[in-house]
């Protein structure tokens, strides 16, 4: 049979089917242009894993040869929808997961064209790492800057370059050096500080699991080596504390008569019992008299300690009045609190975002009524300039706003705090989102210190 | 320049302290409770849809986590398609006795009774389901509905949202769906619809089972290994019951099974093996080299689209 594969590379899992102690949980989003190979990279990273089951190959074989190819399209494996298999690209944002003896993986796949960049924006949001395929015959074109920009502005700490399609440039060794150098100087400007070249064939399936013979030059990890060996997280010890309030747990129940906690997940920092801690909008201060977290049949946990991004059930000394849509913050370190922000925003609809504008504005567990005072200006992806945009922003823009708010919010600086930094701008008519926003701290000229 | 320069090793410092350090089943269950409280928070009348299949159970079993000590704030609603496992039925009733919560019963024997719903020629019932869903949600006015759908299942369900807005219909439209960033998830909606609410997204079938393993939690025995009656159809083994029974040429006999779904009986099938305890399946997962849906499913082999058009239509 033409379309047969090579083995996989020797399974990584582990043969009791538990993962090693300190198995952890990757996540990744990938990025490229259209026909750079990602759905192949992609397929061929599930295949490699042994992340690809014998009935699904089955099929990826089976219509493979219908179409007539030569070797199975490793890109069947990851379009889903009907109308992506009869135009042969992706539409949309899909989940991946594989998994090796190591660390979980949670890869989005974007797609790359221009006009669905909201869905690369939606994969970077929760990724702490990009992939981003560069094809070696084309070098970095303007999808590669968009997604560097992209990348760069969702805080997205490591990019893992992939220059794909080796083998079509004879592997050459100055072509790879070339594109990595050009690749590098733009990460610079976008404030990436970690980047990651790999020469591959995803096609072949050279140096994305299995070393390659064709690049004695290239001394460095193959793909799965370098998505094995990087960071994983942020240090909370190193952050202050921030819990926003999902959910007051009263339980009324016999067991429980006066029971008050209130549920939320850290999205940064470190709890424990006795912390001084802050709670906003209002301001009031309090003592953590402690943190529950359910037990597997239900009893209740009390913690020494608890940090990002665990889910937990806090109680405090003192009996304020806490709901849904509050912050609860170190109380050294709360942040500000203000009715008016400036953010950078990548519009996701059709509804062009324009100046007078009332909307929804999400961040944390809050929403509350917002208007665009401003839009500041428009960032031109070519250029990397800022340019004014008096009449708004379309779908797929990137720029700045000014919004003023109808209440108090506790925002953070995007840069510093990424998950009290991010904000929705949503539709109050349809519920819709509009935009993504990323906010530069609190307006200093309207905000107040507490 | 070197072509090496930018391969960087991490230095040790970067990497996180252990006592902040959060193994992957963690992550998935602080993410799983997260989304739970965001639907309490934020909806009037949620419902978990609960078969006493493997993911609805772990469902349940983080639902109770996150409002513990409370009870738990959620009704479950169950989709019978009257061909049930009785084991299935009894594991159920028993999680709802024990519970103290209420479950509303969409039966799709009543439809077919009084005529509201046709049998199919094939004899299943697993596309039937989506009309007695649809109205029971309505019935019950539930605006967000808790399903066990995990993205690793089908090429479909890998493009789902977490929360996954549906019309009055109960329709999906890939196009239409919302972008879904950070952990933003909005779940605002118009009278008439409601969002499906997917906690386990993120989670694989081998992840689901080491939570069980982990966690303890019991499940219909018929996940484990058992003697059992079947037949062969399709290249599935099936269990003759009230649904139907082998056709000519389908020889009944006894074999050491256990099922990796539970569904309509009539198109679930069981797989040979000998795995008698969830560490024995878990064994057994991980070495699968065929997906849970591919081994068991019949309804997902009907084309490269099956779920995708199910899912359109407003099914889970």
């Amino acid at each position: 049979m033409t379309t047969t594969l090579p083995a996989p590379a020797p399974a990584t899992d582990v043969p009791t089917g538990h993962p090693a102690p300190g198995h952890d949980l990757l996540r990744l989003a990938t990025a490229g242009s259209v026909d750079d190979g990602k759905s192949t990279l992609v397929g061929r990273l599930l295949y490699d894993t042994k992340s690809v089951l014998t009935d699904q190959l089955d099929a990826v074989e089976r219509v493979s040869r219908d179409r007539g190819l030569e070797a199975a399209d490793l890109a069947l494996l990851t379009d889903g929808l009907r109308a992506e298999r009869e135009q042969g690209i992706t539409i949309d944002v899909a989940y991946r997961y594989f998994s090796t003896a190591t660390r979980s993986y949670v890869l989005a796949d974007t797609p790359g064209h221009v006009q669905y960049t909201r869905n690369m924006v939606t994969g970077a949001s929760t990724a702490e790492l990009a992939l981003i395929l560069v094809d070696a015959r084309h070098g970095v074109v303007e999808q590669t800057r968009r997604h560097l920009a992209v990348t760069g502005l969702l805080g997205v700490r490591h990019v893992a370059l992939a220059v794909n399609k080796m083998d079509l440039v004879g592997w050459d060794e100055a072509t790879f050096a070339a594109i990595v150098d050009e690749f590098s100087r733009l990460a610079d400007r976008f404030g990436i500080a970690d980047v990651v070249a790999v020469p591959v064939s995803a096609l072949l399936g050279d140096n994305i699991v299995q070393r390659s013979l064709h690049t004695p030059w290239y001394a460095g990890r193959t793909l799965l080596e370098h998505l094995e060996a990087v960071p994983v997280g942020t240090n909370p010890a190193l952050e202050p504390l921030r819990l926003p309030v999902q959910y007051v747990v009263r339980p009324r129940t016999a067991a429980h008569p006066d029971y008050r906690g209130y549920a939320g997940r850290l999205s940064s920092g470190v709890v424990r019992p006795g912390d001084e801690v802050v709670v906003l909008p209002s301001g009031r201060r309090t003592t953590v008299a402690g943190i529950d977290r359910a037990g597997a049949t239900g009893e209740i946990e009390a913690l020494d300690v608890a940090f990002a991004p665990q889910s937990v059930v806090l109680r405090l000394t003192d009996d304020i009045d806490i709901s849904r849509g509050d912050l609860v913050a170190a109380a050294e370190s709360p942040g500000l609190l203000t009715r008016a922000l400036t953010g950078t925003v990548a519009v996701l609809a059709e509804r062009v975002l324009r100046p007078r504008d009332r909307l929804l504005l999400r961040v944390g567990t809050r929403t509350v009524r917002a208007m665009v005072e401003d839009i500041v200006d428009q960032l031109d992806i070519e250029t990397m300039q800022q340019q004014p945009a008096p009449d708004g922003l379309g779908l797929n823009a990137i720029g700045r706003v000014r919004l003023r708010l109808a209440e108090d919010v506790a925002v953070d600086d995007y840069r510093v705090l990424r998950r009290t930094g991010a904000f929705l701008l949503i539709d109050e008519a349809d519920g819709s989102t509009l935009a993504a926003g990323m906010a530069e701290g609190p307006d200093r000229s309207a905000g107040e210190g507490i | 320049m070197s072509t090496t320069t930018h391969i960087t090793d991490h230095p040790a410092g970067q990497a996180l302290p252990p006592e902040y350090t959060l193994d992957h089943l963690d992550h998935l269950e602080s993410e799983a409770i997260h989304i739970f409280r965001e639907v309490a928070g934020e909806f009037e009348r949620p419902v978990i849809l609960f078969s006493g299949g493997k993911d609805s159970v772990v469902m349940v079993h983080l639902a109770l986590k996150a409002f513990a000590p409370a009870p738990l704030p959620f009704s479950l609603l169950h989709v019978d398609t009257g061909h049930n496992f009785p084991e299935v039925l009894d594991y159920r009733d028993a999680t709802v006795e024990r519970l103290g919560v209420r479950l509303v019963v969409a039966s799709v024997q009543d439809y077919i009774d009084d005529g509201r719903l046709r049998e199919r020629a094939d004899g299943t019932r697993n596309p039937l389901q989506t009309v007695p869903l649809l109205d029971a949600i309505e019935q019950g006015r539930f605006d967000a509905v808790f399903g066990g759908g995990r993205r690793d299942e089908e090429k479909a369900r890998a493009k789902e949202r977490v929360f996954s807005l549906r019309d009055a219909f109960g329709a999906w439209d890939p196009r239409r769906q919302r972008p879904e960033l950070w952990e933003l998830y909005n779940g605002r909606h118009t009278a008439g619809e409601h969002v499906r609410v997917f906690p386990l997204s993120n989670w694989t079938e081998l992840d689901v089972w080491r939570y069980i393993a982990r966690e303890r939690i019991a499940l219909p025995e018929i996940y484990y290994a058992h003697e059992r009656e079947v037949f062969q159809r399709d290249g599935m083994w099936l269990t003759p019951g009230e649904w139907g029974g082998p056709r000519a040429g389908e020889q009944p006999e006894t074999r050491l099974v256990r099922y990796r779904t539970v569904g309509d009986m009539s198109c679930t099938g069981a797989v040979d093996s000998d795995a008698l305890d969830v560490e024995t399946v878990i064994r057994e997962v991980a070495a699968s080299r065929l997906t849970e849906r591919g081994a068991t499913r019949a309804d997902d082999r009907l084309s490269e689209a099956a779920m995708e058009d199910r899912k359109r239509q407003g099914y889970f």
